[in-house]
């Protein structure tokens, strides 16, 4: 073999030993008002193509064989199905009145829905289309997380500044827990044991004990040279693992790295203006970001904790999710 | 990287910080805690009641949906909130109406009265041990030299108003304001707080007129004639980047828009408008509180609605958190740095120890949409940036907080 040859396969085989696990994933983003959803080549992590869907854009969940994006189209009052193989839109499915975010019970067959204008959550049956359940909960219900055993709903409302615990099989609420003000983000731990809760007035994020509905930690945030007005939790991703967890902070336009064992702010990390969403690959290698005022998203290195790069997906981009 | 991207890690963990957790069942035979509502019909000479005629329950309806919003929430808390209202006309005896309220033992009451009436309903000696919300005046020395230990202000004051437009107009580097005042006492007083606003952020007044002409030319055949004429050969003359319009009646200031003598733009009370509440405002979840509005009172919500449902909020937020429908635990809790309220305006409100006015962003908009909320970023403050807007605790004349 000619040495050329030899040394052209070492710089092959450095240049794969370099460039991290390839991705064959496809990043989701919907555009709250652009009324799009963008569809990102997760290797290249440029826009493949964007799709004009119902009125502003929200909340989007993937089904369980990740063939579908459900997507909150709030203005519309349904929720949209997106075929990923097509990239058609199918048969919408009823939600209530203004939809804003929701979340798929681990069967994959039901979607949950906070429904803001009328206090309620709707639960929706997929297969049916149809509303087959509300349940009355405080004034502008938000964020919905449900247990990893499908048991429990949290849900969050605004005003009310409470997570409600809802027991699925009656769906009767349990528990009222007073958090700080206007609660966005319910996220449940892998473990099924604990329950965050991000609070964007208050600037916090509540630790809730899921067996007690005691909050056991509450998380504050500091970041230099941004005004505490300025800090404002809303999205809120939690590795499987529970060694990170991440706060996407709004309009300071951080996000925070939280050891998920301890509750410690390790570090801020700078993205986008008015960072919202987040929503890890696959894998857990790589977390994305929605940033809705400088319309892009940020690409964060799980393991070294830097910002990769920041894309421009369209006009105020609200969720995200990663197809694997 | 830049000095603003260096980041500090900081932490703060309350281990074990055991908050109140709420039974799911609602005792149906507690005892609602009973809010006052004191208003007085005024009658207001509206100048194009075929535009937007005034509405009559000002205020009130604004204090009725905050009462829906805390029952809600009570559901889940065991708590209900009930509304005492007294509406009364415009030869009315408010004073008997505040007695009657307080003999009911309503330690809460808001209101949506004139200053004079206010301050005598406040001052009466059994009104001492009560807490008596202002959502219906905005003069400054209600904040000042006549502010109240029992007076509480959710509606922002002028002040407020003039630094939140003042803010804006620098950050546009619109320095140069030409001042048009109306003959009412409101327009005197808007205007005495934009001049004070321009000498506080260091803008230019370069001229301060009053507004001499009679109104009444509007209904004629071809009055624009006219009226166009005014407005030009009042404006004639001056350099001057904006009109600051100090006119709460609505009696001329839409009418100077596209009618000065140079191309210029308006602003202050009608043109860019500073408010606490716009119809066109959607940020922030505003949108849900403008629809339930819409819903109950079949209109758009007012300022005034906006300080009565915050009133009420504030008082149904304080029993949440303090778990208790003692009055004298909830005013405590109010007025302490802990009580945060969630307006629609992106940040926490809460009541100024000093003066007890409310703190808030206030908006700026155009009839059709809302242009910016001040304060403005770049205005610093040592505390809450909230506190460049009005009076701040060094320069406070309220000596009773």
């Amino acid at each position: 073999m000619p040495r050329s040859m030899i040394s052209l396969i070492f710089a092959f085989l450095l240049i794969a030993a370099i460039v991290p696990t390839t991705h064959a994933e496809t990043v989701l983003v919907s555009n709250e008002k652009g009324n799009s959803i963008a569809v990102l080549d997760g290797k290249t992590l440029t826009v493949q193509k964007t799709i004009r869907v119902g009125e502003r854009p929200r909340g989007i969940v993937l089904s369980k064989d990740n063939k579908t994006l459900y997507i909150c189209a709030s203005d519309d009052n349904v929720i949209q199905q997106l075929d990923l193989d097509t990239l058609k839109l199918k048969q919408p499915l009823p939600s209530g009145a203004d939809p804003e975010s929701f979340a798929l019970h681990p069967d994959g067959k039901h979607l949950y829905v906070s429904n803001e204008d009328n206090n309620v959550v709707s639960v929706v049956d997929i297969a049916a289309r149809r509303v087959v359940a509300e349940i009355p909960v405080g004034v502008e219900p938000e964020g919905v997380g449900i247990s990893p055993d499908g048991k429990w709903i949290v849900n969050t409302s605004e005003t009310t500044s409470m997570a409600h615990f809802i027991d699925n099989e009656t769906h009767k609420v349990v528990a009222n827990v007073l958090v700080d003000a206007r609660p966005r983000h319910a996220e449940w731990t892998a473990d099924g044991k604990e329950v965050w809760v991000s609070s964007e007035i208050g600037g916090t994020v509540s630790v809730i004990d899921a067996a007690s509905h005691q909050i056991t930690h509450k998380i504050g945030f500091a970041v230099q040279g941004v005004s505490g007005d300025s800090v404002h939790p809303v999205g809120i991703a939690i590795g499987k693992d529970r060694k990170l967890a991440f706060i996407a902070l709004g309009t300071a336009n951080r996000v925070a790295v939280v050891d998920a064992a301890t509750y410690e702010v390790k570090k801020y990390l700078l993205v986008g203006q008015r960072v919202w969403n987040l929503a890890f690959s696959p894998d857990e290698t790589r977390l994305y970001t929605t940033n809705g005022v400088s319309n892009d998203i940020s690409e964060i290195d799980v393991a070294n904790l830097k910002v990769l790069r920041s894309v421009p997906v369209g006009e105020q981009p609200w969720g995200v999710v990663v197809r694997p | 990287m830049s000095v603003i991207a260096r980041v500090w890690p900081v932490f703060v963990i309350v281990p074990a910080l055991f908050w109140p957790l709420f039974a799911a069942a609602q005792d149906p035979s507690a005892t609602p805690l009973t809010i006052g509502f004191l208003a007085q019909a005024t009658h207001r000479q509206a100048p194009q009641p075929f535009l937007d005629p005034p509405p009559a329950d000002e205020g009130l309806v604004g204090a009725r949906l905050a009462i829906d919003d805390d029952n809600t929430t009570g559901r889940f808390a065991g708590q209900q909130f009930a509304l005492a209202e007294e509406v009364v006309p415009e030869d009315g005896d408010v004073i008997g109406a505040m007695r009657k309220l307080l003999a009911r033992q309503i330690r809460f009451i808001v209101t949506d009265l004139p200053e004079a009436t206010l301050l005598a309903a406040a001052d009466l000696p059994e009104a001492k041990v009560a807490t008596v919300f202002n959502a219906g005046a905005a003069d400054d020395d209600l904040r000042g030299e006549k502010c109240r230990a029992n007076l509480l202000n959710t509606l922002p004051s002028r002040a407020m108003l003039a630094d939140a437009l003042v803010e804006y107009l620098l950050v546009k580097q619109w320095r140069n304001i030409f001042l048009v005042v109306g003959p009412g006492d409101g327009d005197r007083a808007y205007a005495a707080a934009v001049r004070r606003a321009v000498g506080k952020f260091h803008a230019r007044l370069v001229a301060d007129k009053p507004w001499t002409y009679q109104p009444g030319a509007r209904r004629s055949d071809t009055g624009h004639y006219a009226i166009a004429a005014e407005v030009a050969r009042f404006t004639q003359g001056v350099s001057y980047d904006v009109l600051v319009v100090a006119d709460e009646e609505d009696a001329f200031g839409d009418y100077l828009s596209y009618a000065t003598y140079d191309p210029r733009l308006v602003a202050g009370t009608q043109g860019l408008i500073a408010a606490a509440w716009a119809r066109p405002h959607q940020e922030w979840g505003a949108t849900q509180l403008q629809d339930r509005f819409l819903r109950l009172a079949k209109r758009w919500m007012t300022d005034r609605d906006y300080a009565g449902w915050l009133a009420v909020r504030a008082i149904g937020e304080a029993a949440t958190r303090t778990q208790s429908l003692d009055p004298a635990v909830i005013a405590a809790y109010m007025r302490g740095d802990k009580f945060q309220l969630g307006g629609y305006k992106g940040q926490a409100l809460s009541f100024r120890p000093w003066d007890g006015q409310m703190r808030q962003a206030i908006l700026l908009y155009q009839p059709r949409a809302l242009v910016s909320v001040s304060p403005q970023p770049g205005f610093l403050h040592q505390v809450s940036e909230l506190d460049t807007l009005g009076i701040d605790r060094p320069e406070t004349k309220c000596r009773v907080q």
